[in-house]
């Protein structure tokens, strides 16, 4: 398999090294890609965002309470729909940190062997199942029942948006912080043990303190993927941009960044200012979640290289 | 064993601390040590020697129970702390180890600041004052000769000192918890000369408290500072006695062979 | 101090662990019986006719979704196992890499919906390819794009570094190299890969929203790729949402089966990796 003779011969000719130089080129154009992409993105989307400023200031967009797109004069307020983000991603974390950590660790201190094989599999096959499955399950069957309990009258609400968007994160979660976890030297459980501990004093004290970076990594990550869901939240948060009251809040519909580019943009003219408040829309949602990836990124890294 | 293997294994004088009898560890089908019965006197030195991969290190972990943490292992024989059965039924492990303490070959501190190192143990056991962790660190670090270069920076982490100071930190960490044994597992093994002569300083002062067993592949190390060593050969124990007679004038044959370097 | 036993540590050890059961199966026990219901009422409905019929089946769901995710797959994969080459065995180094790296977690990290807007403004708007199925794979080729990377270069990587050392001793070129030792032996990993990134195509509705799907009774199969599709996650989407009379049995049917084809792609990829790490030939 490996060229010898005539085929040596021919690679040593201008013709075959100028074939190995193109297609050098040629691999390295492709890797160079991912840059060029993400900053044709970015650019794409600043295009499509920024004459939105002729009309409505930043600040009007910030701090505006009404998302009125459609009305004379439209109002593009995002407040309500920064909200609704929030409140849906925060009700997420809040369940998916605490419980995806303790199966994390259960994982992988707790459970016995054969139970290992199993859980993780299906945890990365919980991942895979896509977002509009999750919402047609929030509503047709979690949210009616929900509404039930609680008795609600409407069974969309954030609340609803929070628990599913909780289970498409917390494979993430459980996933990275399991791989820091595992990551900890045997050394320091066996110094730890040697000093008299048990078992989960070792691993609150020792090893979850130093797989610190990895767990942070994953929640960070799980974090990115609840603000950027979108098909999950427009089915299941009722899709009405008003601004969520307190603990309450929870309970009655909302509408997040992400569901409203969905929703919107089918009914949208090309070049209204409609069409570009969208567009701004997306180009946060693109910094944002930027942001939140490249910090978990150099988390991950850290404790990659920092298990010493 | 025989009447003859009997007298290879010399029983000391004086207080005992820990025993073996008949003890035999398995890994699956494989046999890792073989009748193994011996006594190791208080507040001695005792070094364990022998090629590498015969079992010193095996041996050592029955004391504590550290080879519970292999599924395969199974230990046979009795094994004896102050006469009690360590294998015993109702024996708490974890309060075991807190009589039998080990130091490991190479020194791991927990990435955190050398005060809380050396905090651990006491937490552990549920010491919350500042001021009564205070003393036992400070208690700690100066048993283990490393209080003078660390006092002034006790915040810092413990992955910034050296190997040396590490595995001082790594005895500290130990004393701190009160043991009556310390169980070491060649210690300066990944040391240099002046960190290993601390060490060994070290551990002559330790032995006025404390009952130390040593397993060291380095000859001249235990020549110079236990009063008992123990030769092992494949699993097995060839020779036990004071290390005055064992270097001297070993009794079995093979024991010469080794202290003589003509295999190792 | 004796060796009596302390009743704190343990005991704390053991409420510990009982909660750490308990998150464990609050876990996995809603998951397995939410899905368990879906599979139950999907099941139920889902005939022959109902996966083959034109008008009121999924045939042109699932035939859109398979055109989708082979257009995809094939603009992907040379870009995507072009960048996994050049990052493993033609970069050495330096901040041209780590911007490469950068900018494949950065595209990793973009919302699907975000996508989605920039195949309108780039593929549908300016190149006016307008909605349809070459618009859709385009997006998607972009959003698959990091998981092919990732997994081709990890399959790269494995490739013992002594088969290229034997091939350049021989007076091999790179590229030669590569072509003849290193990807026929990375081609199962990657193959992986690339059925992974099949599962992810098959089963997202944003990136296609406003490139390539919608539903239409009147003309179920694209006759080239410059017409839009019916796809099944957004046909689901509709079914769920807007489409009223629909008999909710076959909107649990679609659901099921566009689970089992997502799950099942996943399935085999990863069976097939665990068999490659069994069969290793070095």
């Amino acid at each position: 398999m490996i060229p010898a003779g005539e085929t040596e011969r021919k690679v040593r000719s201008g013709a075959g090294r100028r074939r190995e130089w193109l297609i050098g080129r040629a691999i390295q154009a492709s890797g160079a890609a991912a840059i060029v992409f993400v900053v044709l993105i970015f650019a794409f989307l600043l295009r499509d965002a920024l004459p939105l400023l002729r009309t409505t200031s930043v600040g009007e967009m910030l701090a505006g309470r009404s998302w009125l797109p459609t009305s004379e004069p439209a109002q593009f307020g995002l407040l309500p729909l920064l909200l609704g983000s929030l409140y849906v991603t925060a009700g997420a974390l809040v369940i998916a940190v605490p419980l995806g950590l303790a199966a994390a660790a259960f994982i992988s201190e707790v459970a016995p062997g054969w139970m290992q094989e199993i859980l993780k599999p299906t945890v990365e096959m919980l991942a895979t199942i896509p977002s509009v499955v999750f919402g047609f399950l929030g509503l047709m069957l979690i949210g009616p029942w929900l509404a039930e309990v609680l008795n609600l009258p409407v069974p969309l609400f954030a609340g609803l948006g929070s628990l599913m968007l909780a289970f498409m994160a917390m494979p993430t979660i459980v996933s990275v912080s399991e791989d820091a976890i595992r990551a900890v030297p045997m050394s320091l459980r066996e110094n730890s043990l040697a000093l008299g501990a048990t078992r989960w004093q070792t691993i609150r004290r020792v090893v979850v303190p130093a797989a610190r970076s990895g767990i942070i990594a994953g929640v960070l990550l799980g974090l990115g993927r609840a603000i950027g869901e979108t098909m999950t939240v427009l089915m299941v948060t009722g899709n009405a941009a008003v601004i969520p009251e307190g603990l309450e809040g929870f309970l009655r519909p909302v509408r997040t960044l992400t569901a409203t580019i969905a929703g919107e943009m089918g009914e949208t003219a090309y070049a209204t200012p409609h069409y570009h408040a969208l567009f701004m829309i997306g180009l946060m949602l693109f910094v944002i979640t930027f942001l939140v990836n490249a910090i978990a990124d150099a988390a991950i890294r850290r404790s990659a290289g920092a298990s010493r | 064993m025989s009447d003859e293997g009997k007298e290879m294994i010399e029983r000391p004088e004086g207080e005992i601390k820990l025993e073996a009898r008949h003890v035999s560890l398995h890994y699956d089908s494989f046999r890792a040590l073989t009748d193994i019965s011996v006594s190791v006197p208080a507040r001695r030195i005792t070094a364990l020697i022998g090629p590498s991969g015969c079992g010193k290190s095996s041996f050592l972990r029955c004391f504590n129970r550290m080879n519970d943490l292999i599924p395969s292992a199974r230990v046979e024989g009795e094994v004896t702390l102050d006469g009690m059965d360590v294998y015993g039924g109702e024996v708490d492990v974890p309060e075991l180890r807190k009589r039998v303490g080990m130091v490991f070959q190479s020194p791991n501190p927990f990435p955190m600041s050398i005060y809380d190192n050396a905090a651990y143990g006491p937490r552990l056991h549920g010491v919350q004052e500042r001021s009564a962790l205070d003393e036992i660190v400070e208690k700690s670090l100066r048993g283990a000769a490393l209080w003078d270069e660390v006092k002034d920076t006790l915040r810092k982490s413990a992955l910034d000192l050296s190997g040396g100071q590490q595995q001082r930190l790594s005895i500290a960490r130990v004393l701190a918890v009160e043991p009556e044994v310390l169980l070491m597992d060649e210690p300066c093994s990944a040391l240099d000369p002046t960190a290993t002569f601390k060490i060994e300083e070290l551990m002559l002062e330790l032995k006025e408290r404390y009952t130390i067993v040593i397993v060291t592949h380095n000859m001249y190390q235990a020549s110079r500072v236990s009063q008992y060593t123990g030769f092992f050969l494949l699993g097995e124990l060839i020779e036990y006695g004071s290390t005055v007679q064992l270097f001297e004038n070993p009794k079995d044959r093979r024991t010469d062979d080794y202290v003589r370097g003509r295999f190792g | 101090m004796s060796v009596l036993p302390r009743p704190s540590p343990k005991l704390a050890q053991a409420a510990a662990f009982s909660l750490l059961w308990m998150a464990a199966g609050a876990v996995i026990l809603p998951a397995a019986a939410v899905l368990g219901i879906m599979f139950y009422k999907g099941g139920r409905a889902i005939t022959w006719t109902m996966l083959t019929s034109v008008e009121e089946g999924l045939l042109p769901a699932i035939a859109g979704t398979a055109a989708l995710v082979a257009l995809t797959a094939f603009i992907s994969a040379p870009l995507g196992v072009g960048a996994a080459v050049y990052l493993s065995e033609y970069a050495r180094g330096g901040a041209l890499v780590r911007l490469i790296r950068l900018a494949i977690v950065n595209l990793a990290g973009v919302p699907s919906v975000v996508y989605g807007l920039f195949g309108l403004a780039l593929f549908v708007t300016v190149l006016q390819f307008g909605r349809c199925l070459l618009a859709g794979a385009c997006t998607m080729a972009l959003l698959v794009l990091p998981l092919v990377v990732t997994a081709s270069e990890e399959a790269l990587r494995q490739v013992p570094s002594r088969l290229r050392e034997a091939s350049y001793a021989l007076g091999a070129t790179r590229w030669q190299t590569v072509r003849r030792v290193v990807l026929p032996n990375a081609l199962p990993g990657i193959m992986t890969g690339m059925i992974l990134s099949v599962g992810r195509a098959a089963g997202e509705t944003a990136p296609i929203l406003f490139t390539a799907a919608f539903f239409s009774l009147t003309r179920p199969f694209p006759k080239s790729v410059l017409d839009p599709i019916v796809a099944l996650p957004y046909q689901l989407f509709v079914m769920a949402t807007e489409a009223p009379g629909v008999a909710e049995a076959e909107k649990w049917a679609t659901a099921a089966v566009l689970v089992v084809l997502v799950l099942g792609l996943n399935l085999v990829a990863v069976m097939f990796r665990a068999r490659l790490r069994r069969v290793r030939r070095w």
